[in-house]
Order: C-alpha cells, then sequence, then structure tokens
C-alpha cells in the first residue's frame, strides 16, 4: 500500500498553493540541506518539467530555497526564502531545463560553501511526498514502502558495524540496505530501509559516530 | 504495522462487528501502523484542525493571491448571508464560503492542511466548521470526522488516486468531497454503512471531473470546485442519513473513478493543456499571469 498513514490523507500542514509544486518542493530542499548539514554559501537549482513551466506561479522556488533554509512545509517564512537567502548573502541560481525526465515534477539541487557541496536529485510525487532519486552521483533505490535514512561515510572497516548496531540497539529492523562507493577509500553511501519510524534522537546518534559524515531521513 | 482494512466494504464490516465508528477504527489502525498511543495519533490530529480553523479565520478575513486570479469570495458571501436568507440554506452557504475560504488563503501560499491535497484542502474543513453550528459537537467529535475523512481517502489513495495528474479533478475534489460526505455522516449520529453510502453518492456525482487549472495554478477552477464539492458532500450526507442508497456499491464507485482517471486524455490532468484553462479568457489569463505577449492573429 502506497499510503499507510491516515496523515498522508490528512496532512501536511503546509504553505499553499499545491502540495506537489510547494510542499513536495519544500521537503526537496530540507532533505538536501540536512544532508549538508549546514547553512550553504550557494545554491544551485534545475528544474524539469511541470516545475520548470509553473515554478514561479506555485512557489516551487521560494518552497525550494525555505527547504534549503531548514524551513517545514508549515513554516510561513518560506514565503520570504529568496529575501531572507539575499540577506544572508546566499547566492541563488535557478536554471529552467528542457530535458526530459522520467517524473514530470523533478529538481535537481546543488548546494555548498567553501568546505564542500552536495547534490541531489529529489521528484515530487504528489500529496506532498517527495523522493530523492540520486545523491552526489549515486543512484537511489528507494521503495518508498518503509522509512528510509541515507548516510554519508567515510569508507572505514567497522564504519557500516556501528551504524547497524546502534539500529539494532533501538530495536530498528532492516528491511533492504545498500552500500556504494566511488573510490576505496573515499566517501561512502548507506542507504537503509526499516520497518519502523527512526527518531531524530537516533539520527543523531548516528552522526556523533567516527566517519559518519551526514545523515538523513528520506522516507517517512 | 497491521493494516486493518484496504476498501470500503472491509472498513464498514469492522465497524458493525467490533461496534465502533469510523473514526475509532481509524485511530486504532493509524496506533497499529506507527506504533503510537491513542494521545500521540490523537494530538496530531488535533493540530491539524487547528490549522484549518485558522485557515478559514484568514480567508473570512479577505485574501488575495499573488497572481490576482482568486481571492475576496469568501468574504463575499459571508456578507451577503448577513443581509439575506440564502435560497440554498444556512449551512450549505456557509460550508461554501468557508471551503471558499481555505481555497482562497491556499491560494494566496497561506498555510492550510492538505486533504487530501492542497488543491482539495477546502471541502473537509469547509463542511465541518458549517455543520459543527447545527450538530455542536465537542472539539473531540471534531478531531474525530478528520479520522473519518482520513479513513475514506486511505481507501480512495490506495484503491484508486488522490492527484489530479494522475486521475483528474474528481480524484482530488471528487475523493475530498466523499471524505467529508462520510464524516458528516457520522457527526450527524449515522451509521458506517450510511457514511458509505454518502461517500458513493458524493463519489458518483462527482465523476468525469477534468483537472484543467489556468496558467497551471491552483485557483481557477480549484476554489470553486471546492465549494461545489462542499456542497454535494452536504447534500449526499442528507441523502444518506434519510435511508437513500447508492446502486452501485462504495468500492465499485471508487474503481470506477480511478478507470475513468485512466482513460482520461493528459491535456484533462493538471497540464494546462485542456479544459478551462484552454479557453480564450483562460489563455489570456495565463499571458497575464506570467507577462507573455500574446500574439493577435
Amino acid at each position: 500500500m502506497k499510503y499507510k498513514s491516515v496523515f498522508d490523507i490528512i496532512g501536511p500542514i503546509m504553505i499553499g498553493p499545491s502540495s506537489s509544486h510547494t510542499a513536495g518542493a519544500a521537503r526537496i530542499g530540507r532533505v538536501t540541506r540536512s544532508l549538508f548539514g549546514r547553512e550553504p554559501k550557494w545554491v544551485k537549482i534545475h528544474l524539469y518539467g511541470s516545475f520548470a513551466k509553473t515554478y514561479k506561479g506555485h512557489g516551487t522556488d521560494v518552497a525550494l530555497m525555505g527547504g534549503i533554509l531548514d524551513y517545514d512545509t508549515y513554516d510561513p517564512r518560506i514565503s520570504k526564502s529568496l529575501e531572507v537567502a539575499k540577506e544572508k548573502g546566499i547566492k541563488v541560481q535557478f536554471h529552467e531545463e528542457d530535458a526530459h525526465t522520467d517524473h514530470p515534477n523533478t529538481a535537481r539541487v546543488r548546494i555548498g560553501d567553501d568546505d564542500g557541496d552536495i547534490e541531489l536529485v529529489g521528484i515530487s510525487i504528489g500529496g506532498g511526498k517527495a523522493e530523492i532519486t540520486e545523491l552526489n552521483g549515486f543512484e537511489l533505490r528507494l521503495s518508498g514502502e518503509h522509512p528510509a535514512i541515507l548516510v554519508m561515510h567515510n569508507d572505514r572497516f567497522g564504519a557500516i558495524a556501528t551504524v547497524t548496531q546502534a539500529l539494532a540497539k533501538h530495536e530498528l529492523n532492516i528491511g533492504h540496505m545498500e552500500v556504494s562507493r566511488k573510490e576505496v577509500g573515499k566517501e561512502a553511501l548507506m542507504v537503509i530501509e526499516v520497518d519502523q519510524n527512526v527518531s531524530d534522537n537516533v539520527l543523531k546518534e548516528l552522526e556523533a559516530f567516527d566517519n559518519i559524515l551526514q545523515v538523513a531521513k528520506v522516507v517517512e | 504495522m497491521k493494516v486493518l482494512f484496504r476498501n470500503v466494504a472491509e472498513m464498514v464490516e469492522l465497524c458493525e462487528s467490533e461496534n465502533i465508528s469510523i473514526s475509532e477504527l481509524m485511530i486504532r489502525q493509524e496506533m497499529n501502523v506507527k506504533d503510537l498511543s491513542y494521545d500521540e495519533v490523537y494530538g496530531q490530529m488535533e493540530k491539524n484542525l487547528d490549522v484549518m480553523e485558522k485557515a478559514i479565520e484568514d480567508g473570512l478575513k479577505g485574501v488575495e493571491s499573488h497572481s490576482g486570479l482568486t481571492g475576496g469570495d469568501a468574504v463575499l458571501i459571508q456578507k451577503y448571508m448577513q443581509n439575506h436568507e440564502p435560497l440554498s440554506g444556512d449551512i450549505l452557504m456557509d460550508a461554501v464560503s468557508k471551503a471558499v475560504a481555505t481555497n482562497e488563503v491556499n491560494a494566496a501560499m497561506g498555510t492550510i492542511c492538505a486533504t487530501p491535497t492542497a488543491g482539495s484542502a477546502g471541502c473537509v474543513p469547509g463542511t465541518l466548521f458549517a455543520v459543527k453550528n447545527k450538530l455542536n459537537p465537542t472539539r473531540e467529535q471534531m478531531v474525530r470526522y478528520l479520522f473519518t475523512s482520513g479513513a475514506f481517502g486511505f481507501v480512495v489513495a490506495n484503491n484508486a488516486s488522490i492527484s489530479g495528474a494522475a486521475g483528474g479533478c474528481q480524484a482530488e475534489v471528487g475523493s475530498a468531497a466523499g471524505m467529508a460526505a462520510g464524516a458528516i455522516v457520522e457527526m450527524a449520529g449515522g451509521t458506517p454503512a450510511q457514511s458509505a453510502e454518502a461517500m458513493a453518492i458524493t463519489l458518483k456525482n462527482m465523476l468525469g471531473l477534468v483537472c484543467d487549472p489556468v496558467a497551471g495554478l491552483v485557483e481557477v477552477p480549484c476554489v470553486k470546485r471546492n465549494a461545489m464539492g462542499a456542497s454535494n458532500a452536504v447534500v449526499a450526507a442528507d441523502m444518506a442519513l434519510a435511508g437513500v442508497t447508492s446502486r452501485i456499491p462504495c468500492d465499485e464507485v471508487i474503481d470506477a473513478m480511478f478507470k475513468i482517471g485512466q482513460s482520461m486524455p493528459t491535456a484533462l490532468k493538471e497540464t494546462a493543456q485542456g479544459g478551462l484553462a484552454a479557453t480564450p479568457t483562460g489563455r489570456e489569463l495565463e499571458a497575464k499571469v506570467y507577462g507573455i505577449n500574446l500574439k493577435k492573429e
């Protein structure tokens, strides 16, 4: 079943006007922010399909930026996010793309500062639900049926074990897990689908471990 | 993590065998699926109710969207009601004005609660805050109204669609109106089976409704579609409470809605290519919103 909770139907609380073009976009922005872990100095966003054609009318741009400023879907500051970004000196660029993508509501988001950057592709699937399909060049294959977390980590022995042990301690059962890396000993990614909802405290605990760079919940 | 019902027939059967309301069943299922306590589930829904109430308040004060296409109609209707006896009755017009208020706030980038989507957010709260004046429910009954609505929406979302891009407006406002009708019946003291009849009668009369927003914005005709969705819900609830039943069972109506959505042309599914969006005035408004000069032919 695609929708599991009554709050998928009655909810989310959000700034209008569109659950797919506004709330879903804000969620994509906020996942990017939580994976980056801090406020960026620059933001480059490429919009595809319906996002590219109607983003101004739907406030998709302010919603994405709002998410990057760590605002939730219901935060009224979303409508002023581009002005806030300007005041903070964050350089923001939007690009409308003609290329055809698998999903009509697709955004490629890159954010960064002097110390690093992150790039992901997000799609907004309707009713405010969003999915991340690509992270730093790693293709993600999430079913969307179960709660999922992403863990960016250093490719070192024991990094995976510390994460899985911590999940076990909190009685969180892993249903599906993928680990990928681009080069031996460099940055790697764990994609973990679990059967139970992962609380923010667990995420913080994971983030504090050695060799763990960033942790984010991508599916509730 | 166990789902208790997958369709309306199972939902009604469970309610009857356990002798509980639809809202109670929905709360129990949510507790099961999310592994939460009653208080946690109830509390989260109560927050949604607070947001809906605030959105209606804001809309009745008067708002305008950035595009200028919508806003101010909720105020007009309320003023009319103060000076006239509405032909369609107080509760109906009150529901209409509050549905419109919610969607005007949504279009103006205010805060709303998606029910089930932002574009169809007016039907459920609009009807709730109108029938409230007649039925005088407790706050708990008002929260339960949202669980009952959610139960019907849950079935539609999983067995058909609640997305205009996938199923047209019948999937959004059609679903929202049906959800509201089922909830009105429960609040008015009807049985779970009568709620299902109200849902079926409402959705039957929304079948085929296309999604054709002018300029692709959630404004025209979305705001007024919510007005009619809300009135459809109130009328169908009254019919079901009177004992009228749908010849076609609720689950089969939902299935028909899904199949109609699949065979609906793409131009009529949230692409702004057909229907009202493609009328001369629709195109003119679109050009105005995006600052494009139309070629004079």
